[in-house]
């Protein structure tokens, strides 16, 4: 039986930036083994020499010519930002505390 | 009206009888009759809808050729961008966002003429398979309101076999058009991947997603196929060749001398007594039509679903990570000098239900290194076994089949806290998925023990779609001409008039 410690789940959350609460990271901890243990099945079979699929259309790199084409305007990019300013997207401080 | 096929309403547009706003009008008065039950939409675009029917009606007026499809109306599930149009996907965290343009999928439909109603209530983000983990409250079933119509694509699904749309929209990442179509008795099909562009998807799983229609037949839900595939240089991922002709297959119909193998994985045991029976009889009418029915083995989809809950919740660990309060959707705690990093995380708690949280953080665990071989390393490598077994079998049969999902829709709270059980409801439709190949759900019938629907699944290889529609297509008239009328004769009214 595999598990996760409350403490666990609470690193995973601040890596995917999430603040959970402490009944959150509780309830998931407690869903967790059952989920891995179900999930490590993929563990049960011999996968030597198997090649991985990370798609399933075997494609290359797909380019266009170097030719400036319409696209949003600063109006429409900034249609749904929650704060704007001086034709930007405003947001929360980004380095060290405020003065 | 409404209860006709859209093909039907289509040569009534044609032939004069009755116009695309009269149309229109009558399919939302059908939404607000039966839809405060239903739930099948987040958002009703009257005015808009209203506004592209008269349009249409104007170009016909002037003897402009038009689409089969033009002027009938349409639910679109709320994971597809609309210009100036509340875009969900059934989360928190995008209440209120109109998105600035179309994606593919819109500009086809609006190209065709098609009439876009509304938006279409779904699992957040499309992860889930009833539909109960909208931010928005759950879709009823019209078959039975105290049960789900499946999901995620559920509101869709739901619209159409209520007659509140005769097409829909869905999207389907590992069973989400084929599973609720199943639940609700109608035909839904995913397409082959890179067939229809994702441009304006809200990305799930990118390697897996495809957006896909939604009929009450499979000639009208080949005709909606047809509209919105084809390649789109706005999607990498988009496949450069001609749409298969899935209109004159679902049109054929013979399924003389096709070989028809059934999947020895994806039946017996875990499947409710009642979609075995009804999956068996339609297997027989098959072989009376003239096909060969033959067993194939795909040893590996015994780990399809563990590989399917390690790849999708890593691709939508990292896809998820655009939510971040900066550039546009919900924004919480930016006050105080609060940093950047601490908006992003009370935003996304407060945007994000459960479900999308215990998937990103599954995702996250298993991308993290030190476990990455171990859970997304293995994963990727039974998607390549899957997709071996997919190349065996489609050697030896033209097309596989497998009852569409185990069981007929279940009680609403049913398995909500349960996520292992939820999951297990798509443990035959995930495989078609992971190998990027087609799929289809139609009608087969009820079953006995509680009158629900009952789908059959069809799969073909990638860009043979064409096939889906054949079989699809034999299988609906022979099954109808079994039954005496189409499944949905036998839907509950609702209290509105049909």
């Amino acid at each position: 039986m595999s598990s996760l410690s409350r403490d666990d789940v609470a690193k995973l959350a601040g890596l995917a930036r999430i603040e959970m609460t402490e009944d959150e990271l509780v309830e998931l901890s407690s869903q967790f083994g059952m989920i891995l243990d179900a999930v490590a099945r993929v563990q049960e079979v011999n996968l030597d020499g198997v090649k991985p699929t990370s798609h399933p259309q075997p494609m290359l790199n797909i380019t266009r010519p170097d030719v400036v084409e319409p696209s949003l305007s600063p109006e429409d990019a900034l249609s749904g930002a929650p704060a704007q300013e001086d034709s930007r997207f405003r947001v929360p401080q980004i380095l060290g505390e405020a003065e | 009206m409404i209860n006709k096929t859209a093909l039907e309403m289509g040569q009534a547009l044609t032939k004069g009888e009755t116009s695309s706003v009269a149309l229109t009008q009558a399919h939302l008065d059908r939404i607000s009759s039966v839809d405060s039950k239903v739930k099948a939409f987040l958002h009703v675009d009257k005015e808009g809808a209203l506004a592209q029917a008269a349009d249409v009606d104007a170009k016909r007026a002037k003897g402009e050729k038009l689409s089969p499809l033009a002027g009938i109306p349409l639910a679109l599930k709320d994971i597809l961008a609309q210009k100036g149009v509340p875009t969900t996907a059934g989360s928190k965290i995008l209440q209120g966002w109109c998105p600035p343009y179309d994606s593919t999928v819109v500009a086809k439909l609006k190209a065709a003429g098609v009439v876009i109603v509304g938006k279409t209530n779904m699992d957040e983000f499309a992860m889930g398979s009833s539909t109960e983990n909208s931010g928005y409250g759950p879709t009823f079933n019209p078959w039975d309101l105290t049960r789900t119509p499946g999901g995620s694509s559920g509101g869709s699904a739901a619209a159409v076999s209520s007659f509140q749309t005769p097409l829909a929209i869905g999207s389907d990442t590992g069973g989400s058009i084929r599973q609720p179509a199943a639940l609700t008795g109608i035909v839904g099909v995913r397409p082959t991947y890179g067939a229809v562009s994702r441009y304006g998807l809200i990305a799930y799983s990118s390697s897996l997603d495809q957006a896909g229609p939604f009929g009450r037949t499979v000639l009208d839900t080949a005709l909606l196929h047809e509209v919105i595939a084809g390649h789109d240089a706005h999607d990498a991922t988009s496949i450069n060749a001609a749409v298969p002709t899935v209109v004159a297959a679902a049109k054929s119909g013979d399924v003389k001398g096709l070989k028809i193998g059934v999947i020895k994985q994806l039946q017996g045991e875990g499947y409710q007594k009642g979609v075995q029976t009804r999956f068996d009889e339609s297997l027989k009418l098959l072989a009376s039509l003239g096909a060969e029915i033959v067993e194939v083995d795909c040893p590996n989809f015994e780990y399809a679903l563990a590989a399917y809950y390690l790849i999708a919740p890593s691709e939508a660990s990292s896809n998820l990570a655009r939510f971040d309060a900066m550039r546009y959707g919900l924004r919480v705690g930016d006050k105080d000098g609060a940093s950047a990093e601490a908006v992003m995380n009370i935003t996304r708690d407060a945007g994000f239900g459960r479900e999308v949280k215990r998937r990103i953080i599954l995702g996250t665990y298993a991308l993290s290194s030190g476990y990455y071989d171990a859970y997304y390393g293995s994963a990727q490598k039974i998607r390549t076994l899957i997709i071996e077994d997919y190349a065996k079998a489609f050697a030896k049969a033209d097309v596989l089949v497998s009852p569409t999902a185990p069981t007929t829709a279940y009680k609403i709270g049913e398995k909500v806290d349960d996520p292992m059980a939820m999951y297990l409801g798509d443990v035959a439709t995930i495989p078609v998925n992971l190998a990027g190949i087609c799929g289809m759900s139609l009608p087969a019938g009820l079953a006995e023990e509680d009158g629900l629907p009952v789908g059959f699944q069809i799969m073909a290889p990638a860009m043979q779609d064409q096939r889906l529609y054949q079989v699809g297509a034999a299988l609906e008239a022979a099954l109808i001409s079994k039954w005496g009328a189409p499944i949905l004769s036998k839907v509950p009214s609702l209290g509105g008039a049909v």
